[in-house]
């Protein structure tokens, strides 16, 4: 079974996904910033595959971004860095990317790739749904691979049913209108949205990101989805001083401990 | 051949709508009611009589008499620069900002690289009397600075664009990412025929006014609806968009897209997209780019601020594919001399960017008895500190 699947069988509540960007702050950070993620209790890890042109994103994964590719990053180099991820990793594991490297390195080797390292998701912002069903689905089916969607506020009521009929994994319920790295608390506006979808009855299981950054927003985004995703507040504090494991059990154990 | 896009938004495997879920509802607004509003009446009505009175249209075709003496041809100029804020920009502008009302948007946004798409939304907002924020690469901001300066006066807010290279391409992810930020209220206006579909068709179609001209000013003054040739610079290609539209499907008009090589298309500081790209995907459309072979948008250079894009309208990559359009290149040298062989033959001062054009002069064979319309797309007023510098006045 995909481990995606088995991690929301196992656990109903509070699950803790953090993003980072490969090869930031180090190019050789990767790995050991994914075992140091599952050591501190991290239920699921999305690793960032940096791009020049990030949209979707704002100000602290643009420049990790940056860093990461003037450090050497490349989808190459990233799938030599996690050839052997498996050996010492357990949990779900999850590439995050813009769809240009992707087609240049070819979608059928980079998903034949994907499956023998062990990844179990993509989440890809600016594949299109229409173009996934047409061009992707099957190849990522072939490779035990789910692609996540997005949803936003603005999302239709009949899009989120179709997003949710072609979804396997869960959905990336994203918690307001912003790029990535925004402030947030819940307001009502989120609130109210995050209600409407949770009365629709949706086969898949929801994750919240964009602008959960501490154990409050954490604590917060928990009680409207089963989990939540943690992304340019962790890539911030990876820039601080102190070993890559004091800063990522420090920023771990702040959310886990007092949410 | 049917060159124009097709009903899924593509031009033949180049276009579609690369798009994060969070633009999803403003594109399929977009796309859904486009082609309804920019064909309606009232539309028509209202976006004919603001290119008349106030952008002062039909902009001449021009017979550039030395010009063509001195090339042994007949040379017509179209003559955009005319336009009022001086390039073809504002055809685009004043369409996009009657679309933005109708579809009840109270705040415009906008990317910019030499200023002039820039000028003409800023222009358009205050015609409209609506909120205007133009994104321009921090490069930009200092190398164009008359223009900023006019867009500020105007009362748009000009926000420099301070990652990447600071250029064109840096200034479009800033205008994506204010968009995704303000989602309901916010209409952006893409300068360029690019961007996720229905863009690419949407500015073709309201450049196409430059060849819809061409064709009965042409007829009025020689006879011909049809030239033998037609030349434009290209950047993202919303000018050459324009010229080519009406003689798309005349294969006998051959049609020439010229490309900012700057300092040589075997330099790193080159914008010759069709030249030198492969296929891919940036700001939401499948077409030519320059990246790296891991699929990392590389940096592009031209003197001209209007052409350092990495990729280019997703119409343009078709044409390039099925040979339709030939595209040229022209060197920061090449075009610099153009400007200048021109300025002294005609009296007329081009723009940088329609300078590409020019260049190509020298490129093609120009038969006595043929005609070759050159798009002479804007005006060289941004541009006199460059040539100043370079010509030493």
């Amino acid at each position: 079974m995909n481990r995606i699947n088995k991690l929301f069988q196992e656990k109903k509540e509070r699950i803790l996904s953090v993003y980072f960007t490969a090869g930031y702050p180090n190019l050789d950070d990767t790995v050991p910033t994914i075992q140091a993620l599952q050591k501190n209790g991290v239920d699921l890890v999305e690793i960032g595959m940096p791009f020049s042109d990030p949209v979707a994103d704002g100000p602290v994964i643009q420049y990790s971004s940056l860093v990461s590719l003037q450090n050497g990053m490349s989808i190459r180099k990233l799938f030599e860095q996690l050839k052997d991820i498996r050996q010492t990793v357990d949990i779900p594991l999850i590439l995050m990317g813009y769809i240009n490297p992707i087609l240049q390195y070819g979608v059928e080797a980079f998903c034949r790739k994907c499956n023998e390292i062990g990844i179990d998701g993509l989440i890809i912002p600016d594949l299109p749904l229409n173009v996934y069903e047409e061009e992707f689905k099957a190849v990522f089916e072939a490779n035990n691979l789910h692609n996540i969607f997005l949803i936003t506020p603005q999302t239709s009521e009949g899009r989120l049913q179709l997003i949710d009929s072609i979804s396997s994994g869960f959905i990336y319920m994203v918690s307001g209108n912003s790029t990535t790295g925004a402030k947030s608390s819940v307001s009502d506006f989120q609130k109210s949205y995050f209600e409407r979808v949770n009365s629709l009855g949706l086969k898949n299981p929801r994750m919240i990101g964009f602008g959960i950054s501490n154990a409050e927003t954490f604590g917060n985004a928990c009680k409207y989805a089963r989990g939540a995703i943690i992304g340019s507040a962790f890539v911030k504090a990876m820039e601080g001083s102190g070993t890559l494991e004091q800063k990522v059990s420090g920023f771990i154990n702040a959310i886990v401990i007092q949410s | 051949m049917n060159y124009q896009v097709n009903e899924k938004g593509y031009y033949g495997e180049f276009g579609g709508a690369y798009i994060p879920e969070m633009m999803v509802p403003n594109i399929e607004e977009l796309r859904l009611k486009y082609l309804e509003i920019i064909n309606s009446y009232d539309f028509r009505q209202e976006f004919v009589g603001l290119l008349k009175h106030y952008v002062g249209r039909p902009s001449p075709l021009y017979l550039a008499k030395r010009l063509s003496e001195k090339y042994q041809s007949n040379i017509y100029l179209k003559r955009e620069d005319l336009n009022h804020t001086g390039s073809h920009k504002i055809n685009n502008t004043i369409g996009q900002i009657l679309v933005a009302k109708k579809l009840g948007k109270h705040r415009i946004i906008a990317e910019t690289g030499a200023g002039q798409h820039g000028l003409a939304t800023a222009t358009v907002c205050a015609l409209m009397g609506l909120k205007c924020i133009v994104y321009m690469g921090a490069v930009d901001v200092e190398r164009q600075a008359p223009n900023v300066k006019k867009m500020r006066m105007l009362g748009a807010e000009v926000i420099p664009a301070l990652s990447g290279n600071q250029t064109l391409k840096d200034a479009t992810n800033e205008a994506m990412r204010d968009w995704i930020n303000n989602p309901v209220d916010t209409h952006y206006i893409i300068g360029s025929v690019v961007g996720p579909h229905p863009y690419p068709d949407m500015v073709a179609r309201f450049q196409s006014v430059i060849s819809e001209e061409i064709r009965w000013q042409l007829e009025e003054q020689t006879g011909k609806e049809n030239p033998d040739r037609i030349i434009a610079c290209v950047g993202g290609g919303s000018n050459a968009a324009g010229a080519f539209y009406h003689f798309l499907d005349q294969e006998k008009v051959e049609l020439i897209g010229v490309e900012a090589a700057g300092k040589g298309i075997h330099t790193p500081e080159t914008a010759a997209t069709l030249t030198l790209g492969t296929p891919g995907v940036l700001h939401s459309s499948r077409s030519i780019l320059m990246q790296t072979e891991d699929g990392q948008i590389t940096e592009p250079y031209s003197i001209s601020a209007g052409l350092d894009y990495p990729g280019i309208g997703p119409m343009h990559a078709n044409l390039f594919k099925t040979k339709r359009a030939k595209y040229l290149w022209a060197t920061d040298d090449e075009v610099l001399e153009a400007a200048l062989e021109l300025t002294r033959l005609e009296g007329i001062i081009p723009a940088l960017e329609s300078a590409h054009a020019l260049a190509a002069l020298k490129k093609i064979q120009l038969k006595p008895e043929e005609i070759t319309v050159v798009n002479i797309s804007g005006r060289g007023d941004k541009d006199m500190d460059v040539y100043l510098k370079y010509f030493g006045y």
